[in-house]
This record gives C-alpha cells, structure tokens and sequence, in this order.
C-alpha cells in the first residue's frame, strides 16, 4: 500500500482501468440471465425423469441418454448432420464464385450487389419459406412451368422431401456464406491473382492453389456460419421436410411440445449442443496459422 | 529478323476517352536490356501490361519471338512480370514462390528442385529459400520476385518500376546487381520506369514516352547527348535552352541568332542535316559541357553567353547554380567542388559561361 509510485498516471489509470467495467454490467447479466441460466436448468432436467402426465421428475437417471442410442435418432442425427454437410457444400460452391465476381466489381457495383444479396433478409424467414412451398408444391409455380413446357406430363413430387429442404436451407443460408467470403476475396491483393496467371495458372490451379488458401479464414468462417444453423434449423424442414423429412430440430420441438418428454429433448439439445461445439472447435483449429503446412509437391 | 525478341506494330490502346498508348512501334532485340521511360501517364504501364497479357490492344500486335500475341492469354505467355509490389504469394515459403511457375508448367519434379535452386544461388537467396515472404526485407522481396521469373526461363523478362519500393542505397546496388544478373542469364528485359538516371544506368536501348506516344528511341546516350526533341532533351537530364534562329549554315555548323538574350558575339552550333538558315530552333546545352569563369570574359574561342548568378547550392560533390543570362532566361550550372567548401562564385556575381559548338543540340521548334 505504500509503494504507490509517485508518477501523475498512478492516480489515473487503476480508474481508467476499470471504469469502463460498469458497462459490462447489463450485457454480463443479460447472458446470465436468458443465456447461461437456462442452459444449465436444460442440463439438469437432461438428467431428470419425465412424469407420467408430461412433468418432469426430479430423480436423476442417464435413461435420456441411453434413450438417443436407439438408431431412429441415430438416423435423425446423421440426416441432420448429411443435410447440414450438404446445405454448407452448396453454399459454398455456388457462393465462391457469386462472391469472387462481387468482390471483383467496381466499388459502387460491388455496394448495389451486396444488397441484392441482403434484399431476403427484409422480409420474415417464414413468409420466404412458405414462398418455396408455392414453387413446390405439386400445382405450384415450378410444376407448372414446366408442364407448361412440356418438359413434363405429370407434376413431380417435389415438397415434403430431403430435397425440397436441401433447397431452403441453402436458400436461407446462402448470404451468410458469400458475405465472409466476399470479405476475405476482396482483401486480396488482385496482383497477386495476375501473378499467378502469369505464372502459367489456369483457373482451377489460380483457385486451389492460390484463392483458396488466401481466402481460407472466410471460407471457414461462412462455413460455419452456414453449417451451425443449418444443422439446428427446426422452421425450413418442418415447412418444407414435412413427416417425410425430420431434422434434430424437429426432433427436439416434438418431445418438448408434443410428446411433452422435456428431459428427452434436453438430452437432446445438449447433444445438438455438442456436435455444434464440436465444430466450432474445428474451426478455431483451422484458424490457427498453418505451420509448414503444404511441402513442395 | 532473327534477333528481334519483340516486334510491336503500330499498337493502340484507348482507356475511354483517353488514348494510352497511341500507335506505338518498337523493336526490341534478343537480350537487350530496354527501358520504356517517361512520366506518369505517359503509356509505359499499359504497353507493359499488353505485353504481359493483362490487357489487349484496340488495335496493332505484338509478336514476341516471331509470334503475334493476338487473343494469347497470360499463362500461355513466353513472358514473366516482376510487380512493382512484388506480389509474391504470402502463404508459400520462398522456394514454393520460385517454383511456382514450373509446378504450372509441369515440369518434372527433379528438375524443378535443381532450378529453384540455381536460380535463388543467382540472387543470392539460397539461404533463406525457406522463409515467407513477410520475413525478407524489401530488397530480399525484389529478388524472390525476379528469381520467380527467372526460373522459368521466358522469353522476355517484364519489370514494372522495378526499383520503386526500395531506399536510395539499395536502389543503387540493386541497379548494378539486375544489371549483372541480366547479362548472366542472357534473357530479354524490359523494364517500365519513370526514373531517368536508372533507366539511363540501366539499358541498353531505352524508349522515352510522353502521352502514348514514343518520343526517341536509342542508347543511354544517343538521349542524352543527341536528344530530338524538347521534351527528351527536359525529360532526360536538365536542359539549359535558349530560342534563335539558324543562319549561316555551311558544313554541318552554323550560327544561332539569339531573340532574347544578347551576346557579345555569334553562337556557333553543330547543324543536324536537313534543317536550313531562317529556321526557328531552341539550343540546349548540359549544365556539366558549361564552363564558368567570374566576370564578363571578352576574349575566349568558343560560345559565351553572360549573366548573373542568381543562387548557388552546395550539394556535396559539386556546386549547382542558376545564372540568369537573359530577361526571362535562366541557365543551370554545375561547377566542381574546388574544396575548403568556398563558393567558386558569388551569387550576385557577373560571370560568363563558355561551351563548344559541338555542346550545344538545336532542336527546331515546334
């Protein structure tokens, strides 16, 4: 206590250094409160029993666990996690080059395309999702059209499917995967780009060889951003899936409101939970500077 | 023919309104060292960049071994451009820089080992061939990027301001070094640079452009001793002018009448061929061909104008002045650094500039 050293910032910097704490205040407690709190009331009601009539029990049993080994969630989770996989490979396919062609525009082009591509997000998710139901549904725009063209003599099946979720998914998530990319391809230099095609590049090696790995951290980025959401997405299967087509999501929102299994859905939750930590820790892996990363093939 | 490395004919490129290179023909010689020099602005770039690829000519061609480049896309190229920025990839070692090129070209991977190899011992870069680019200095980084274009053994070897990036002191041992390399790999270059001293260091042969158009072809010093017009004659070193009319033309001398400055006697000038008595031309004359001698001189051989000196700066290895000899005629002048730091002559001064006939370049006006 008497080695305060006799400088002018002793006086002001243990001050400066935690005024600015008062303001972390209501976002710390915010997060307690709605984020952190309930997630540890899911975890022990994941440990509970469910009551006869719908309750939940407090008699701690790993039965909710032992009841997500049966194949049937199996299957459920390893559809989600196919779709989800598929959802981000699509995304990322068609949103390279949607990205790279923005990000190599003018500047003012490239600000009017960057709101093309944010226009959906103007209007409520559900309303675009039943859009899809109209394009898809047996007597719906698409079937039509191409009766129209006589391309075909009979509507095809096309809600209620893997596919017709396929294509929401990827509809919903696709902006989150081309703006990270957007951002990591404009940064790069377009010299270098020149370089390589002076160097003898054709398209394919100028890609993997150079794009992408400049590029990496946005791809990863939009990856996640699309593979997360996608894989806890519970509106765009149910609207579009139908009974044909079930995501953990779904999963989830069944026990929870219709079979009133509340200790089985937080199971649930949790392991959804997992899986997304799981990935986000790839993530972080992969954002760590490549050390020696590719040898001289 | 056949030592002709490039051949550009008549090439026009238009950027909107703006012609950037407007009609250009240039022949380029089988590992000759050539500089396209001029301000910016001047075309350089965009004629570096059709010969590299980047960007196609509106009209003429350009054949590069006897080979026209019409449609030709830049990775089919015999060419290899050295950024000004270097652009070298920042997420591969030195040695995946070299190598680049010739794992594009497929080339086997024993050979490429060997040649990444002597090309880095070439520019001395062996040692760090496995560092990233983002650990070299910058003139470590100026020859990764020329090895990169080395190795593949082009045609022609493109350098866009090649020097720019790098201080004063590296500029200039970096100079004698691509000039050395150059001569050891026997490869054509041709380097775009607004920097007259390296151009002039540099080349063999150098363009001088101006507003897309190329305003003198020739050897370092065919500019700089016999330059053709004005704009060279400021471009390329500084240029003492005065306006006269020719007269008196007889065996390729002639003398000058002075309009604005007067002179106790005639000017004699070397005439070039075709220009006749009655002719309005300007007289240019390099500072380091004028000598200065305090007073006003009145029984010397040669030409002598008088004038006063109006300023005189110490700048190390000599003196440079401004003389006004005229109304609104202002002259450089260098005069040798005699020591003991004192002024060889005061500003203020009246002093009289002498040169031979020979010195003195009449450009006619345009």
């Amino acid at each position: 206590m008497n080695q305060r050293p006799p400088s002018v910032e002793s006086a002001t910097a243990p001050r400066s250094r935690f005024a600015g704490c008062g303001l972390l205040v209501p976002g710390l407690l915010w997060t307690t409160l709605f984020c952190l709190l309930p997630m540890v009331v899911v975890l022990a009601v994941s440990f509970a029993t469910r009551g006869t009539y719908g309750g939940v029990l407090w008699e701690f049993s790993l039965d909710n666990y032992r009841d997500l080994l049966h194949p049937l969630y199996g299957r459920i989770f390893g559809q989600s996690l196919l779709l989800a996989g598929m959802t981000t490979g699509l995304c990322l396919a068609m949103g390279f080059p949607l990205a790279y062609y923005i990000a190599r525009m003018p500047p003012r082009r490239q600000a009017l395309w960057l709101i093309f591509i944010m226009i959906p997000f103007w209007t409520n998710f559900l309303v675009r999702t039943y859009a899809w139901i109209f394009i898809l549904r047996t007597e719906g725009l698409l079937n039509t059209v191409l009766i129209q063209l006589h391309l075909i003599s009979t509507p095809l099946d096309l809600l209620y499917s893997n596919e017709a979720v396929l294509v929401g998914l990827v509809y919903g998530y696709l902006p989150f995967m081309v703006l990270p990319l957007y951002a990591a391809i404009e940064r790069v230099d377009p010299a270098l780009i020149e370089a390589a095609w002076d160097l003898y590049a054709d398209r394919w090696s100028l890609f993997h060889r150079v794009l992408v790995p400049l590029t990496k951290p946005g791809i990863i980025a939009g990856c996640v951003l699309v593979f997360i959401p996608s894989l806890g997405s519970f509106l765009t299967p149910d609207l579009l899936g139908g009974a044909r087509s079930m995501m953990v999501g779904n999963l989830i929102q069944h026990e929870y409101l219709v079979a009133r299994d509340w200790p089985l859905g937080s199971a649930l939750s949790l392991v959804l939970m997992l899986m997304v930590m799981g990935s986000l820790l790839w993530y972080l892996k992969a954002q760590e500077p490549p050390a020696g990363e590719r040898g001289g093939q | 023919m056949n030592d002709l490395s490039i051949d550009i004919r008549a090439l026009v490129k238009r950027h909107g309104a703006t012609v950037a290179v407007d009609h250009v023909s240039l022949q380029i010689r089988r590992g000759e060292f050539f500089s396209l020099l001029g301000p910016s602005g001047a075309g350089k770039t965009s004629l570096l960049r059709m010969l590299a690829g980047f960007e196609m000519p509106d009209a003429g061609d350009i054949l590069i071994d006897g080979r026209s480049m019409a449609g030709v896309p830049p990775n089919l190229r015999p060419v290899n451009l050295v950024f000004q920025s270097y652009a070298l990839f920042p997420h591969m070692t030195v040695a995946e820089n070299v190598a680049f090129g010739l794992e594009m070209k497929r080339v086997p991977r024993d050979e490429i080992l060997e040649r990444v190899g002597s090309t880095l011992e070439l520019v001395r870069l062996n040692d760090k061939r496995d560092r990233m680019p983002g650990q070299l200095s910058g003139g470590e980084q100026q020859r990764v990027a020329l090895a990169r274009a080395l190795v593949n053994r082009p045609a022609v070897v493109l350098l866009d301001e090649p020097l720019a990036a790098l201080d004063q002191q590296l500029r200039q041992q970096m100079q004698s070094e691509l000039k050395a390399i150059q001569a050891q790999v026997g490869i054509t270059f041709v380097c775009v640079t607004h920097h007259q001293e390296e151009a002039l260091a540099l080349s063999d042969r150098l363009a001088v452009m101006q507003q897309g158009r190329v305003m003198q072809v020739g050897r370092p010093d065919d500019l700089y001793e016999r330059p053709e017009n004005l704009f060279v004659a400021r471009f390329v070193g500084v240029s003492n002018e005065v306006c006269g009319t020719l007269a008196d033309i007889q065996a390729g001398e002639g003398a000058l009448l002075l309009g604005e400055v007067s002179s106790s006697r005639g000017i004699r000038v070397a005439v070039p061929a075709g220009l006749q008595s009655g002719v309005p031309v300007v007289m240019t004359v390099r500072p380091e061909r004028i000598r200065v001698t305090p007073g006003h001189d009145k029984e010397t051989g040669g030409n002598c104008l008088h004038g006063v000196v109006e300023t005189m700066r110490y700048i190390g290895s000599e003196w440079q002045g401004v003389v006004r000899i005229g109304e609104s005629v202002r002259w450089t002048i260098h005069a040798p650094n005699a020591g003991s730091g004192s002024r060889p002559v005061a500003v203020g001064a009246p002093v009289s500039l002498q040169w031979s006939a020979g010195d003195g370049v009449v450009i006619p006006q345009t």
